[in-house]
C-alpha cells in the first residue's frame, strides 16, 4: 500500500520554523487536499518530501523509505509538481519529457507512446514539438503536469497544481486527478481553492505555523468542527416552491435546517455521516423535485477551515 | 494490463546513466541556445580578426617560424576562448537551476542531485569543446596555409591537450562558483571579474611587487598553454632590474613549468569540483 509519512518533521529557517515537528501518516489510494494559509508551511513540507529542502529534524518517509537517505529508492514511486517549474527553454515539451521518461526508467519502447498520452491529456498536442521558451506560464505548467503522468506513479505530490491556469485548465486538472483517483493513486495535494479540494479530495490534512491542526475525512473534518452537522449543496432542474422547502425537505429525517439560495440550489444541513447523507439524497429523489447534483458544500469546508485558522492565531 | 502492473514496470536507471540522460539533453539546451551561437560568433571573429591581420599585416612574430606562429596565434587567444567558454558554459549552469526553476522540474525526480551536476558540467564541456575545436581547426588551417602539414609542430598537440585540460579546470571552477549563488547575474559577475580581471591583479601584484611565485593562482599554471610554444622554455624565474632616476627596482616574472602548470590546473579542478558538488547538495530551493 501507497504510504507518505511524516515523523515530527520539522524545518527551521534561522529562527523561523517553517514546519515544526509535523507527524501525519497518509497510506492507501485517496486524496488528501493539504490546506493552510499562506506561510503556513504547505510548501515546505512538499519540498522536504521532494529533496528540495532537508529538514532540521525529524524524517519524510515515502513507502517507508527516507527522502533524503535513499533519494532514488524513495522517489521512484512518487512524481511531483512542486511550485511552478521551469523547463529547459530550448527544449521542446517531447524532449523534456522523453527526458523524464528516462530518468524515471520508463521502457524505451513505451516512451514515444507515454509522452504523446500525457501531453494529449494536458491538450497540448499542438505544441509538442515546440520549444518552451516561447510558452507561456499556463502552458509550462501544463506540461509540468503532463510530466507527473509519464510514469504511472502510485503517489502524486501536487503543489497548488492549479496555480497559472485559466479557468478551462483548472477543470482539467481537477479531472486528470480525478482521474488518477479512479486508478488507485495516493494523491497529496496542496491548493488555496477549499472548493478545489471539497470537489476532488476524500481527506484534508490543515497546517498552520508549521503545525498539523487536523487531519481527517472532509465530512468528519465539516460535522466535527460544525456541531456535527454537515451541509449538502443540492442542485435542480427547475425552480422549487419556498413551501415546499420549509414544509417537506426541512422535515426530512437528519435534516436540521435546508435554506434556498436561489431558485434552483438548496443548502441542506444534516446531522449524521454518509448514511444519513445517502438517505437524504434518496428522500429527495422521492420528492420528484429534479435533483440534477448533489454535493458537499465548499463553503462548509471553508466555514470549518476558517474556524480552525483563526482559531490559531 | 494492470494499473499496479504499470506502475512496477519502471526501473529507474543507475546513477551513470543518469548522468549520461541528463548530459544528453543539456547539451541539446546548450547547442540550441543563442548563448551557444554568440560565443560560436565571438570565436569566429576573434579567427578572422587574426586571419586577416597576419594575411594583410604579416608580422615578423607569426611568419619567422612555424613555432612562433602558432605560440602567437594560439599561446595568446586559446585562454581568453576558453575564459569565455567557461563564463558562457558554466557560468550560470548551477544557479541558473535555482533562479530560472528550472531544477524544480528535474531534482524532484529519483536522481541524485550528483547526477544532475556531473551531467551538466559534461554538457557544458562538450559545448565548450566544440568552440574550442572550432578555434582549433582554424588556427591548424591557417598554420597549413603559412607553413604545410609538416609545419604543425609537437608542441602544439602538447598546447591543445593543456588547453584541453585548462578548460575542464574553467569549468569546473566556474560551476563552483555558480553552485555558490542562486542568482545567475551573480555568479556571471564573480567569475567575470575573477577570470578576466581578478586572476591576471593577483598575480601581478603578488609576482613582481611581492615577488613569491603565483602558484595558488589557475591562471598563471595556464601559462604552459602558451609557454610550451616557444623556441626555448621559458626560465623558471625571471628577475629584471630596472632604474628610474635614482630609484632602481626589481621585478620578478615567474614562469610554472610543465609538471607545475599541469599541477596547478589539476588541483584546481579536483578541488572547485568537489567543493561545487558538495554546494550543490546542500543547497535548498527555497
Amino acid at each position: 500500500m501507497s504510504s507518505i509519512e511524516a515523523v515530527k518533521l520539522t524545518k527551521r529557517f534561522g529562527s523561523f520554523e517553517a514546519v515544526s515537528e509535523l507527524s501525519l501518516k497518509i497510506e492507501g489510494a485517496k486524496c488528501v487536499g493539504f490546506l493552510g494559509p499562506n506561510g503556513a508551511g504547505k510548501t515546505t513540507t512538499l519540498k522536504m518530501f521532494t529533496d528540495l529542502i532537508r529538514p532540521s529534524s525529524g524524517e519524510a518517509l515515502i513507502n517507508g523509505v527516507n527522502v533524503h537517505l535513499n533519494k532514488k529508492a524513495a522517489l521512484s514511486s512518487v512524481a511531483a509538481l512542486i511550485e511552478t517549474p521551469e523547463i529547459y527553454p530550448s527544449l521542446t515539451p517531447r524532449e523534456a519529457l522523453t527526458m523524464i521518461c528516462e530518468i524515471r526508467g520508463v521502457p524505451a519502447e513505451e516512451r514515444g507512446k507515454r509522452v504523446e498520452e500525457s501531453v494529449s491529456e494536458v491538450h497540448m498536442e499542438e505544441w509538442m514539438d515546440k520549444r518552451v521558451g516561447k510558452f507561456s506560464k499556463g502552458m509550462k505548467q501544463r506540461i509540468c503536469i503532463a510530466s507527473t503522468l509519464l510514469s504511472n506513479p502510485s503517489i502524486l505530490l501536487l503543489d497548488e497544481p492549479t496555480t497559472g491556469l485559466d479557468p478551462r485548465g483548472m477543470s482539467e486538472v481537477r479531472d486528470i486527478v480525478k482521474c488518477l483517483k479512479g486508478k488507485k493513486r495516493l494523491i497529496f495535494m496542496s491548493s488555496h481553492i477549499l472548493s478545489e479540494v471539497s470537489d476532488v479530495c476524500d481527506e484534508v490534512a490543515m497546517i498552520d505555523h508549521g503545525k498539523l491542526i487536523v487531519y481527517d475525512t472532509i465530512s468528519n473534518v465539516t460535522s466535527k468542527f460544525s456541531g456535527g452537522q454537515n451541509m449538502v449543496q443540492v442542485g435542480l432542474a427547475r425552480s422549487i416552491d419556498t413551501r415546499l422547502v420549509n414544509a417537506n425537505i426541512s422535515s426530512l429525517p437528519g435534516v436540521v435546517s435546508a435554506e434556498q439560495k436561489d431558485d434552483k440550489t438548496l443548502a441542506i444541513r444534516f446531522s449524521g455521516g454518509i448514511d444519513v447523507q445517502e438517505r437524504i439524497l434518496s428522500d429527495l429523489i422521492a420528492l420528484n423535485i429534479g435533483v440534477i447534483s448533489y454535493r458537499p458544500s465548499s463553503s462548509e469546508l471553508e466555514d470549518v477551515y476558517l474556524k480552525l485558522i483563526k482559531d490559531t492565531l | 494490463m494492470t494499473e499496479k502492473e504499470d506502475i512496477s514496470r519502471n526501473n529507474v536507471p543507475t546513477s551513470m546513466k543518469q548522468v549520461g540522460i541528463t548530459m544528453k539533453y543539456t547539451f541539446l539546451d546548450y547547442f540550441r541556445s543563442r548563448r551557444f551561437l554568440i560565443l560560436l560568433i565571438i570565436t569566429l571573429l576573434i579567427s578572422a580578426l587574426l586571419t586577416i591581420i597576419v594575411a594583410w599585416r604579416r608580422p615578423d612574430s607569426f611568419l619567422t617560424s612555424n613555432l612562433g606562429f602558432y605560440n602567437s596565434w594560439w599561446g595568446n587567444s586559446v585562454t581568453f576562448v576558453i575564459i569565455l567558454s567557461g563564463i558562457f558554459f558554466g557560468g550560470d549552469a548551477i544557479s541558473g537551476e535555482f533562479q530560472n526553476k528550472t531544477g524544480y522540474f528535474g531534482i524532484p525526480n529519483p536522481i541524485r542531485r550528483s547526477s544532475i551536476y556531473v551531467g551538466k558540467w559534461l554538457s557544458a564541456f562538450i559545448a565548450a569543446t566544440a568552440i574550442l575545436a572550432v578555434f582549433t581547426v582554424i588556427t591548424v588551417g591557417n598554420g597549413l596555409y603559412y607553413f604545410g602539414a609538416s609545419g604543425v609542430p609537437y608542441q602544439f598537440g602538447e598546447s591543445l591537450l593543456f588547453a584541453w585540460f585548462y578548460l575542464a579546470a574553467v569549468l569546473g571552477f566556474t560551476f563552483f562558483f555558480s553552485s555558490m549563488f542562486k542568482s545567475s547575474s551573480m555568479s556571471i559577475l564573480v567569475t567575470v571579474i575573477l577570470f578576466l580581471f581578478g586572476f591576471t591583479l593577483i598575480q601581478t601584484l603578488v609576482a613582481d611587487l611581492v615577488q613569491i611565485e603565483p602558484w595558488f593562482i589557475l591562471t598563471y599554471g595556464a601559462g604552459v598553454i602558451g609557454n610550451v610554444l616557444s623556441a626555448q622554455f621559458p626560465a623558471h624565474s625571471v628577475v629584471v632590474t630596472q632604474h628610474f632616476g635614482p630609484r632602481t627596482i626589481t621585478l620578478t616574472t615567474f614562469n610554472a613549468t610543465i609538471p607545475e602548470g599541469l599541477a596547478i590546473i589539476g588541483i584546481y579542478f579536483v578541488i572547485t569540483a568537489v567543493l561545487g558538488l558538495i554546494l550543490f547538495e546542500r543547497k535548498e530551493f527555497t
